[in-house]
């Protein structure tokens, strides 16, 4: 069989001059702009994929005395390191990204919060970020950016409770609507947006949007940075074309014995061995934040839904029953399955259990248990029971 | 006025007193704490005029914003997948072994405190771990003795 060369590309870590380009955006006008990233076909990179022109546009159209953009980089997702790389290498490009995303929206006020376990890169980062917001000053724009922290809460990540957390609160996710582009920070219009997906929306500033296109596909457009992790001999990250197919993804990144790839970190889907050949990376198969966690034929599926639903239990926050006591019995449920205290028929009420969370819980963390669930229980059912 | 209401006060000012600088002024007293006691809570009310059960009920919610005292340096082993498949159980363990204690627990000389954390970012790179602020990647157990014992040998 012919093995496939997966397209390599380098939009995300290539260096450019960010001052030469956000001086052409300022030349601009937010409707402009807009136009430009909906014309890319630019979807959000932190694994809810909404398309980054609209929310702009939505965050535009409102009607507010202050606005407010957001990045954020509270990269939780297991498996997920990208974001930490980025921050790390081109912070420059993120920030010029805010601006790209302040002037489009009228913002005057940028965000950056950072996982509490990311700390150790707020030195350079405020250091740095001393330097932009006098050169943004300088071009008599009025933009600067700040940083934040969070303190240790995977659910932070999520866009409302990392607004509640910014505000001096718990990190407990909001009823949506009102969504942030209406009221955001503070009662605010406020643009959230991944660390990633801001420095594409630089990268559509600086090469245009038909450039962009000539990446991946016309469901997926563009390149991502994928974070490969686990049975692997070349973990690392990886910024690589969308659309292509898990066969051709485990060809080149697999150690000769993979049997399941977990594509988009614990809340993402368990793809096993007789899939990957009909499985495509992309909004249009299965949507990542990047995460790609290799398994080979020694480890134990169990084990790896034992892991992910330990971390929901943990990091569930405990707001809305379906989800607190819900990650509760899923946990326990295959345990009991185990140890034979259950019959293997008991996994159709687990099954049924996560369609419930999917349904009735709040935010993305309840609702996403069901993905790892039922992909593993379905794909391993003889490892789970024995 | 005690030194944490003095320390308080000076965060307050620094980013303002008022609600959305609750989080920001926690996290500096655990910077220099390690831990938010009682009298730093009741500091922090007063400061940005919030009740005493809103600043320990927001900060319960955070794992890194402790309510209970924790040693001068605190280690966190991720015990997420990658890791766990990788051997973090044997970085535990040969870090409890030196410091003698147990998962969760704080060494009698209130050095050490040892605790598990998920994901920490650095999956293609386990085991990993934190000591405050600082990553260690790719350990084994005998880089993490190595380790443990130079900050227990700095003063
Ligand atoms: C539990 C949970 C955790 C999340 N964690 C993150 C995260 O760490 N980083 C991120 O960018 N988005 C995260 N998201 C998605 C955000 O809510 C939001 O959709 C995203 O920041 C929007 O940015 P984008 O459109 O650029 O992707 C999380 C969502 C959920 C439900
Ligand atoms: S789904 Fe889970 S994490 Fe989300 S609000 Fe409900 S309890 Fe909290
Ligand atoms: S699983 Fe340990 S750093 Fe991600």
């Amino acid at each position: 069989m012919e093995k496939k060369l997966l397209k390599k590309v380098d939009l995300i870590f290539e260096k450019c001059n960010c001052l030469n380009i956000i001086d052409k955006v300022l030349q601009r006008s937010g409707d402009d702009i807009i136009l430009d990233i909906i014309d890319s076909g630019l979807k959000g990179r932190g694994g809810a994929g909404f398309p980054t022109g609209l929310k702009w546009k939505f965050a535009k159209n409102e009607e507010a005395d202050q606005k407010y953009i957001v990045c954020n980089a509270d990269e939780g997702e297991p498996g997920t390191f990208k974001d930490r790389e980025i921050l790390d290498r081109v912070p420059e490009k993120i920030f010029a990204g805010m601006a790209v995303c302040a002037k489009a929206i009228e913002a005057t006020k940028g965000y950056i919060y950072l996982r509490g376990e990311y700390n150790f890169l707020l030195p350079a980062l405020n250091e740095k970020l001393t330097v932009f917001n006098q050169a943004m000053k300088d071009r008599k724009f009025e933009f600067s950016i700040e940083m934040r922290s969070g303190s240790g809460a995977y659910v932070c990540g999520e866009e409302t409770a990392l607004l509640e957390s910014m505000e001096g609160k718990r990190g407990e996710p909001r009823n949506k609507p009102p969504f942030p582009v209406a009221q955001g920070y503070l009662g605010k219009p406020t643009s959230i947006n991944n660390v990633e997906t801001l420095v594409f929306a630089l990268a559509i500033m600086n090469i245009g949007p038909e450039k962009f296109k000539e990446f991946g596909t016309m469901d997926s457009r563009g390149s991502k940075v994928f974070s490969i992790s686990g049975d692997t001999p070349k973990g690392g990250i990886y910024e690589l074309e969308l659309g292509m197919t898990i066969e051709d993804f485990v060809n080149e990144f697999g150690d000769g014995d993979t049997k399941a790839i977990q594509v988009g970190g614990a809340s993402g889907f368990c793809v096993p061995r007789k899939h990957f050949k009909d499985t495509i990376i992309g909004f249009e198969g299965i949507p990542t934040g990047g995460s790609m966690m290799l398994f080979n034929s020694s480890r134990s599926m169990y084990n790896v839904l034992q892991d992910y639903l330990e971390f929901f239990e943990e990091e569930s926050c405990g707001q809305c029953t379906p989800c607190r006591v819900g990650c509760q019995q899923l946990l326990k449920g295959i345990l009991a399955v185990k140890r034979g205290e259950k019959p293997p028929a008991y996994l159709e009420e687990l099954k049924k259990l996560s369609q419930t969370m999917k349904i009735a819980s709040k935010c993305g963390l309840g609702q996403s248990v069901a993905n790892p669930f039922n992909s593993i229980v379905n794909n391993f059912r003889e490892e789970i029971i024995y | 006025m005690t030194k944490i209401e003095t320390f308080v006060k000076e965060q307050a000012n620094k980013y303002g007193k008022s609600r959305k600088s609750l989080m920001p002024i926690l996290q500096e007293i655990v910077q220099k704490e390690r831990f938010l006691s009682e009298e730093a809570m009741i500091a922090v009310a007063k400061e940005l005029d919030l009740s005493t059960a809103e600043v320990y009920g927001t900060a319960s919610f955070y794992t890194f914003l402790d309510t209970v005292p924790k040693g001068e340096n605190i280690i966190r082993v991720c015990k997420t997948i990658a890791c766990h498949m990788k051997g973090k159980d044997e970085i535990i363990e040969a870090i409890e072994n030196t410091l003698n204690i147990k998962l969760g627990e704080t060494t009698s000389d209130k050095k050490f405190s040892l605790l598990q954390a998920n994901c920490l970012g650095w999956c293609h790179k386990g085991p990993v771990m934190l000591i405050n602020d600082k990553v260690y990647p790719e350990i084994t157990a005998s880089k993490a003795i190595e380790i443990v014992e130079e900050y227990s040998n700095k003063n």
